[in-house]
This record gives C-alpha cells, structure tokens and sequence, in this order.
C-alpha cells in the first residue's frame, strides 16, 4: 500500500496504468482530459503495454473501444459532458454487443448555454445505455471504483462507467492509498472471452439484423444481465475488501441507523453533507445520509432497507431531467418506494447545476423543510437549491 | 500479381449463396470478390447499409469470416480498434496468424455519415484495407441521394420534377480526397473488371499501412436498369471513362484500364432509369455537361499520370 496525493484525474489515470489495458482510444475534453494526457505519457515511458488510439471525435472513441473489445482485448478510455453523449451510440452497442469496458467518466454538464462545470447531466442522460454506472465521492473512491469495474465489467459482460465530479473532484488534491501494481494484476486476473472476434478459425458474427423474431429475447437477456449484475457487483466489492481492507456496498449508509429524516444524493456532495450530518446529530436530531455507489442496476432492495424508518426525504439530483415532474434520481426513489407499506414522505432538491456551488447552509435547509413538513408545513415536491428564481 | 481464374474456380466462397441481396445486386459481387483475394484469415468490419442487412439476419450469417457490424457511420474507426486489439494480442503472444483487417462500407456510410471516422483512421496509419462499395445512393434506406450520386441522377430526395432535373451537384471525389490523405495505396476499381479489382485488393492487402479502395457497384433497384445488366452497366461505366480504373500508389497516380474504344457517356446513361428524365425536352444541355465533366476528369488523371504525380 503506498499514499499518495492525487486528483480524481490523476487516481483514474493511476488505476489505468496498473490495469495496463490492452487499448485505449481516447479523445480530449475538459476536464477529463488530464486522464487521457497522462495516460499517454504512461505509454510513451513504457510504463504500460497498452495500444493507445488518439481518435478523431468520441463517438470513434467508443467504436474503436467496441471493435477492440470485440477482439478480445481489455480496453477503457475516458471522457466528460458533450464526449459522453457523443459516444451515445455507441454506448448501446458495446451493451447490446455484451461487451466489457470500463469509461472513467468527469461528470460535467451539457451545452447549451455551455459550461465545463460539474453536474450529474452527461451520466444521467446515459442511463438507459445499458452500461452500469458508479459515482465517486473522492479520489480514492475513484481510483478503486475504476479498478473494481473493470472486474465487474468483465464478469457480468457489461460496460460499466466510473463518475467523479467535474472539477471539485476531477482537479483537488486528495490523500489516496494506492494497491501496488501486481495487486491489481492479481485481483483482475487475465482477461478471457467466450468468443474472440480473431479466431479466424471459428468465425463469428458480431451485431447481426436482428428483427421482430429475436431482438426482443436478446434485450430481454440483456436487461436480465444488468438485473443480476448486482451479485457480480457484490462479489467483487467483497473480495476487495477482504483484499485491501477498504469496503464498498452498492449504496453507503452514514447514520442511518435510527434517522427520522434524511438525505440521498450521490457524488463529491455526499462530503458535505455527511458534516452537516454530524452537526445536526451532535444536536440530538435524529438525520441521516444514503449515497448512492451504483445507480446502475439500480439498488432498490438497498435503497428501499435504508429507507425504511425515514419519515421525511429529501433526494437531491445533480441534474434536472427537464421532466416538469422531478429529476431523475428523485423519481427512481420515489418510484422504488412506492411499493413499500411504510414509506418516507419524498421531496427532491436539484442543486448544483454547472457547477453551482452546494453548500453546508443549503444541505441544512433540506433538513430544515424536511422537520417543517413533519410539523405539518406544506412543501413543494420538488424545488431548487440555491439558484436566483 | 496476377489473379488466376483457375485457382480461383478452386477457392471457397467466403460470402456464402443464400443471402438475401436482390437479384442482380452489384455490391454482393464486390464482396465476394474482394474475399476471394483476400482469403480466409481476414477479419471483416461492416458499416449499416444494405449488404449488412442482407448478410447477416438473425440466426443466420453469409460470412464464413469473422465479421462485425456496430453501427452506420463508425466502422473505420470499430476496425481501428480491432486492429489495435490484435497488435495487442499479438505482442502479448495470444494471436500468433497474421490476419488482413478489412471494413466495408456503402457509398453514404464512406462519402458521408463515416467521412470523418474514415479520415481520423487513415491519418492515424491502422494496417486496415478501407473498401468502399460505391452504389451512388442510400439504397438500403430507398434510394436517396449521397454526395457519391452523379449530378442529374433522380433519387427520392433528388427527385427529377417539374421544375428540378434530378441532382443539382457535382458527386464527390472521394478517391482523391483519400490520396490526399498522403496513405500507401487508394485504389477505383469496378465489379466488371474483376482481375483488376481483386488484384488491387491483393496488392492493398500486401502494403503495411491504411489502404483504400472505392469499388463502383451498380444497384439495379435504384438505377433503374434490368437485373440482368449489372455487369454491362458497370463495365460501360468504365469504357465511357465515367470511372476511371486507377490507383495513387505512395502518391503517384497510375490508370490501370485505359479503354481501347470509349463509348460517349450518354449511351451509358441512357440503359438507366435514373437518368431517364435528360433525354426529355430541354434536358439535353445536362448530357453534354457530364460529358465534359467526365472528359475533363480523365484529362487531368492523364496529366498525373504522364508528369509521375
């Protein structure tokens, strides 16, 4: 175990280089592209084997990572905002082709106006992509959230992305405590596929027509996959932390435990709020925090156990959906819950938008409505933090 | 390198019989053609299009190569990242063959949607054979116009009518786009000349580095001619010079079929139902314009040609 002091860039790019994958395609962009530059470097000193492809645009980013890992190769790139959704396309396909991949993801939000601050926009836009998605709350989350994907990835045969917050986590210093290089070689282990796309000698047909007769059972299976790679996702998460001492659930619990009111969010805000978290209980009052490691497959046993004994919730999203009914982490709460006999009374919060800063004060005031609506105050179901109406 | 008839007649078809391409098709030939240069240890990327979708319905496949189909627009760059698997793979010593890459792509999914993907794979120098089959229109989507449609042709979306005598712009010069590209070897070859074409492909696929061939393949449903004419129709296209037989091999340009006896274009134009409306009344002014288009265009590759550019 060595410490080191680390941005969220240069964590990812660390976890690259002890992955040593076998290709990388990769294209610049705020503020992700410290990854790939680094990465780059990692390449020109020798440090990695690896086939780096410095692409024209995102989308053959994504193509060139598809095809490469459709020969049986380990590939990963990394990308932000309009990258990501350039690489929209083809995210469904190296889904529906089955294909592990791991993108380490700035979260950063989309044009227009355009802005190269964080918000959760890009990821949730990706959501139904069929790529499993995690979200960091710090470098070392970062660094062994890409590390553990990338096993993730390759034992439940989807993509998956890693997320860290644009800036506030893509650029700060943090403290990190790094695996050696063979440590990570071992829990990875080799790489294997079913089917190699350069066996010539047993030809294969990769994305085929695929019609009314079977599309539909092939996304079923597909759908079934993300629905089961939770145990994948468990699994690994256990072993490493059997390994390396540092554990990870698909959601994280902080004072949960007998919390009448609390909050979900995910990302570098779940840092803030844990301190006012620890204000409030110091208190007396009885408040809490669910942060959200994997939004997808979407945790809602989890979320729903958590959940069970809140009275009042505040889920506040990183993004704003623009569904006139709530955004989106608000509604896949709210939705999961809806089912259960006892449920907390659900608010959403969307804050942060390009970068807005989220402050101690606002998390407070959501714990503050939250108390209000207990006392019989009427609250809106959903409203804004910290934004001039 | 010569391609011998006899040994070929020996040689198993890698893109089996059965698809479902139309009778006639002109782009099914081109890919047989081209697998039978280049043998069986050959990997196949497929850009969206109607070869993809005649070749591969699902549970069955006409490719008795590993192929790959992503999507319209990105297979130069899906066959880059192949090929950087493989040099992967290979360096690590868990592929031992060597393996010809090519990637297939229609004239939209080349000339327009996949531009940018090809030009970003050329400049980047994968080992990769790029084969354009050029059927100057979206055919797989019902005949609308791309920019490889010749000027006058009628299309859905370039429609000949009233007021408007089909397309209205000149078709694109991918082929010297590509040679600008400064890469070892871009090649025109046509179906009908098949000795010339599959020797291409051979030559190409012996060169180390991005090669590009645009192979020209009529379609019969969106040209408007009888089925059985495709080869007469591509064969015509050549002896009226409208598509020269040349490659630009490390720059320089050489024409590889000079036609003995040249036909005027308008005799070729003329068996096809998409130029059918520039025999009207009025239209004819359009004839001499490609005619001096098409003499124009083989009058400066001569030149190339004679000065060793």
């Amino acid at each position: 175990m060595k410490v080191a002091a680390k941005t969220a860039n240069e964590a990812m790019a660390e976890a690259m280089r002890q992955i040593n994958p076998d290709v990388v395609a990769a294209y610049p962009i705020t503020p992700s592209t410290e990854i790939v530059q680094l990465f780059s470097q990692f390449v020109a000193d020798g440090l990695v084997d690896t086939e780096f492809v410095p692409v024209e645009s995102e989308h053959s980013a994504a193509s060139a990572c598809t095809g490469a890992a459709a020969a049986g190769a380990r590939v990963m790139t990394a990308t932000a905002s309009q990258g990501l959704a350039l690489m929209n396309e083809v995210l469904f396909v190296t889904a529906g082709l089955r294909l592990p991949m791991v993108i380490c993801e700035i979260a950063r939000t989309l044009s227009a106006p355009i802005n190269i601050h964080c918000d959760h926009s890009d990821t949730m836009d990706q959501r139904d992509t069929g790529w499993m998605q995690f979200y960091a709350e710090d470098s070392q989350e970062a660094y062994d959230l890409v590390i553990q994907a990338m096993k993730i990835s390759e034992e439940a045969f989807l993509p998956a992305m890693v997320s860290a917050d644009a800036f506030i986590l893509s650029h700060s210093l943090q403290r990190i405590d790094m695996l050696e290089d063979r440590e990570v070689q071992t829990f990875l282990g080799e790489h294997k596929t079913p089917f190699n796309l350069l066996d010539t000698d047993h030809p294969i047909t990769v994305g085929p027509l695929d019609l009314q007769d079977y599309y539909f059972e092939h996304k079923r299976s597909e759908a079934q996959a993300m629905k089961d790679a939770d145990k994948v996702i468990k699994k690994v998460f256990r072993d490493f932390g059997k390994k390396f001492g540092r554990n990870y659930k698909l959601i994280e619990e902080y004072k949960m435990k007998d919390a009448k009111r609390a909050i979900v969010l995910m990302g570098s805000t779940a840092g803030t709020a844990k301190e006012v978290v620890d204000t409030l209980r110091a208190d007396g009052e009885k408040v809490g925090l669910v942060k959200i490691f994997a939004f997808r497959p979407w945790p809602t046993e989890e979320i729903n156990k958590a959940l069970k004994d809140v009275e009042c919730l505040g889920v506040m999203d990183r993004a704003e959906g623009m569904s006139g009914f709530g955004a989106p982490l608000f509604t896949e709460v709210r939705s999961s819950l809806f089912d259960e006999k006892k449920k907390p009374d659900t608010y959403g919060y969307v804050y942060g938008l390009g970068g807005r800063d989220i402050t101690p004060e606002d998390i407070r005031k959501v714990f503050d409505d939250l108390k209000m609506v207990k006392r019989g105050k009427k609250l809106q179901r959903n409203s804004y933090l910290g934004v001039r109406e | 390198m010569g391609v011998n008839l006899k040994e070929l007649s020996k040689q198993e078809d890698l893109f089996a019989s059965g698809h479902r391409a139309c009778a006639g098709c002109g782009p099914a030939i081109a890919i047989r053609q081209a697998l039978l240069a280049s043998g069986k240890d050959t990997v196949v990327g497929f850009s969206t299009g109607c070869m993809e979708v005649v070749s591969t319905i699902f549970p069955y496949t006409a490719w008795k190569v590993p192929y790959i189909h992503s999507l319209f627009e990105n297979v130069a760059a899906t066959i880059s990242g192949v090929e950087a698997g493989y040099k992967a793979l290979k360096k690590k010593g868990k592929i031992k063959k060597d393996i010809n890459l090519i990637a297939f792509g229609g004239d939209g999914g080349t000339y327009d949607i996949g531009l940018q993907a090809l030009s970003g794979a050329m400049e980047r120098g994968h080992n990769m054979l790029y084969i354009c089959y050029d059927n100057q229109a979206y055919m797989n989507t019902g005949i609308q116009r791309s920019s490889a449609t010749p000027y006058g042709a009628s299309t859905t979306t370039s429609p000949s009518g009233k007021v408007i005598p089909g397309k209205t712009r000149w078709r694109k010069d991918l082929t010297e786009i590509m040679a600008a590209h400064d890469i070892p070897y871009v090649a025109q070859a046509s179906i009908s000349e098949w000795r010339d074409y599959m020797s291409k492909v051979q030559k190409a696929l012996s060169i180390k580095g991005p090669k590009f061939i645009v192979v020209f393949a009529p379609c019969q449903l969106g040209w408007y001619y009888k089925k059985e004419d495709t080869i007469k129709i591509a064969d015509m296209a050549v002896k009226s010079r409208f598509w020269p037989l040349y490659e630009v091999e490390n720059g320089i340009h050489k024409i590889t079929k000079d036609p003995k006896k040249v036909i005027p274009v308008e005799e070729w134009l003329k068996l096809q139902g998409r130029f059918r409306h520039l025999f009207k009344n009025g239209n004819k002014k359009i004839i001499e314009e490609i005619q001096e288009k098409v003499d124009g265009r083989w009058e400066k590759l001569k030149k190339l040609e004679e000065v060793g550019l």
